[in-house]
């Protein structure tokens, strides 16, 4: 695949307190890659979005040389695929099985983590209980994951690092609303050492969105 | 190779494992199946899976690999060079939809196939049925695009998206005797029609469409035991 060069176009249609659009900056700001961001407002949603989304209608969206592809974790890969000069930058490793590992890893923070820690600090009374034991086995297996890993990518930041951006940063966020302590050093110690380490990397802290106003805009949300 | 460096831990009656085997005869490489009885689960899946203990696992020289989409992704890297035909296409945007519409067809196809057994009445299952037929109007569109004219999604021949969906063939056709209900229809997917008849009939997949009647049998206590977790509101 031809390296990338100032011709290139390369869009994202983004919601700035989405972790899953966020996924695409880090990605594109990981690998040095300059990109046009715009603001979606998905109650009123713009022709682009629905051009280019057309199945799901829904962020992030990248759009490459006129090309549109959807699916956080699609994107990412693609962008790994297409930038690929510098293997410093690399999301995956070389080696099938840790490919494979890291995309497993992925779809389970998609699939289990993400959803049992939402429910959790979302929760109303009667469901919290069993809502916030969930959340935690789901933290607890992250954490044996990344087993004594700087990342879960090893030295370096990796696919699976840029995906538990939701882990690494909004979690502290929703359980301070939340009242609850989910994400916290005595109860996975490793775990917030990553977080910590991630939150902190040159790269991935000009990415993130502001604290105060994710903030701010999750405690309006918990107040409707 | 010995045959007992890759072990399959599957189901017969699985779509999903039926995608590790389609890949796996594309690159015709030998391997060791391991049938899970799911009830109890085997200390083998328990141990090669304890995320999800489901299957299929895949199992290379002792390692475990699971979700089938990430097996066959893993298969195609692995054996990449042993004159076979690639399974994913060359080209990262190819790549990429292929990857979008393998995730749409496993959010929204087998989940809705599920639910039409499961719910009791003809109007619960209409919900489904127009999600099933959406699938169907976007991905045969999908299909003219991917193909380019060709045989299959994957091009000349069986490839990612191909294994994809077809792997849920047997078990559609379970839903259309079941209830009588087509939605994979000339009328409305006449390149998919065509389609399903190739991927049946290709050497990487004959065979391996579980029978249609096994199938049928099962679906029974299937439908029994899904409406059990669903009345205790349980995904099922």
């Amino acid at each position: 695949m031809a390296s990338s060069s100032d011709n290139e176009e390369v869009r994202v249609l983004g919601k700035w307190a989405s972790p899953f659009s966020n996924r695409i900056d880090l990605a594109l700001k990981l690998k040095g890659v300059p990109y046009k961001y715009s603001e979606e407002d998905l109650a009123n949603k713009s022709l682009d979005l629905l051009k280019y989304n057309p199945v799901h209608k829904k962020v992030p969206v990248l759009v490459h040389n006129g090309n549109s592809i959807a699916e956080s974790l699609v994107i990412l890969e693609y962008i790994d695929e297409v930038w690929n000069n510098n293997n410093n930058h690399a999301f995956l490793p070389q080696d099938p099985y840790h490919r494979a590992l890291a995309r497993f890893w992925c779809k389970t923070l998609d699939d289990k983590i993400l959803p049992a820690i939402w429910n959790a600090c979302w929760s109303d009374e009667k469901g919290r209980e069993k809502a916030v034991e969930e959340a935690l086995e789901a933290l607890k297996i992250l954490q044996d994951e990344l087993k004594d890993k700087k990342f879960f990518g090893g030295e370096t930041i990796g696919l699976v690092d840029i995906a538990a951006n939701f882990i690494g940063y909004w979690v502290s966020i929703l359980q301070e609303i939340a009242g609850l302590e989910l994400l916290t050093i005595e109860k996975f110690p490793k775990l917030y050492e990553w977080s910590q380490e991630y939150i902190n990397h040159p790269v991935i802290k000009e990415g993130l969105p502001p604290r105060d106003e994710l903030f701010a805009f999750f405690k309006a949300s918990a107040k409707k | 190779m010995g045959e007992s460096e890759v072990k399959v831990i599957g189901k017969w009656s699985s779509p999903y494992a039926m995608r590790v085997k389609i890949a796996l005869r594309i690159k015709s490489i030998e391997h060791e199946h391991f049938e899970e009885t799911l009830n109890p689960k085997s200390d083998l899946l328990l141990k090669s899976n304890p995320v999800y203990a489901r299957v299929p696992v895949l199992i290379h020289h002792g390692k475990p690999i699971s979700e089938s989409l990430f097996i066959v992704e893993y298969i195609d890297e692995t054996w990449s060079n042993n004159n076979s035909p690639s399974i994913l296409p060359s080209d990262p945007y190819d790549r990429a939809i292929a990857r979008f519409w393998a995730t749409y067809i496993d959010e929204k196809w087998f989940p809705s196939m599920k639910s039409i057994i499961t719910v009791e009445t003809e109007e619960e299952r209409e919900p489904y049925y127009k999600v099933m037929e959406e699938v169907v109007e976007r991905v045969e569109e999908a299909f003219g695009k991917c193909s380019k004219g060709k045989p299959f999604f994957g091009g000349d021949s069986v490839g990612f998206l191909d294994i994809a969906f077809g792997s849920f063939l047997g078990w559609l056709h379970v839903t259309e005797s079941l209830y009588g209900r087509k939605v994979l229809v000339e009328a409305k997917a006449p390149s998919l029609v065509k389609w399903a008849e190739r991927f049946a009939d290709d050497p990487a997949v004959k065979g391996l469409i579980p029978d249609h009647d096994k199938l049928l049998e099962i679906s029974k206590p299937l439908q029994i035991k899904w409406r059990a977790l669903a009345a205790v509101g349980k995904k099922y």
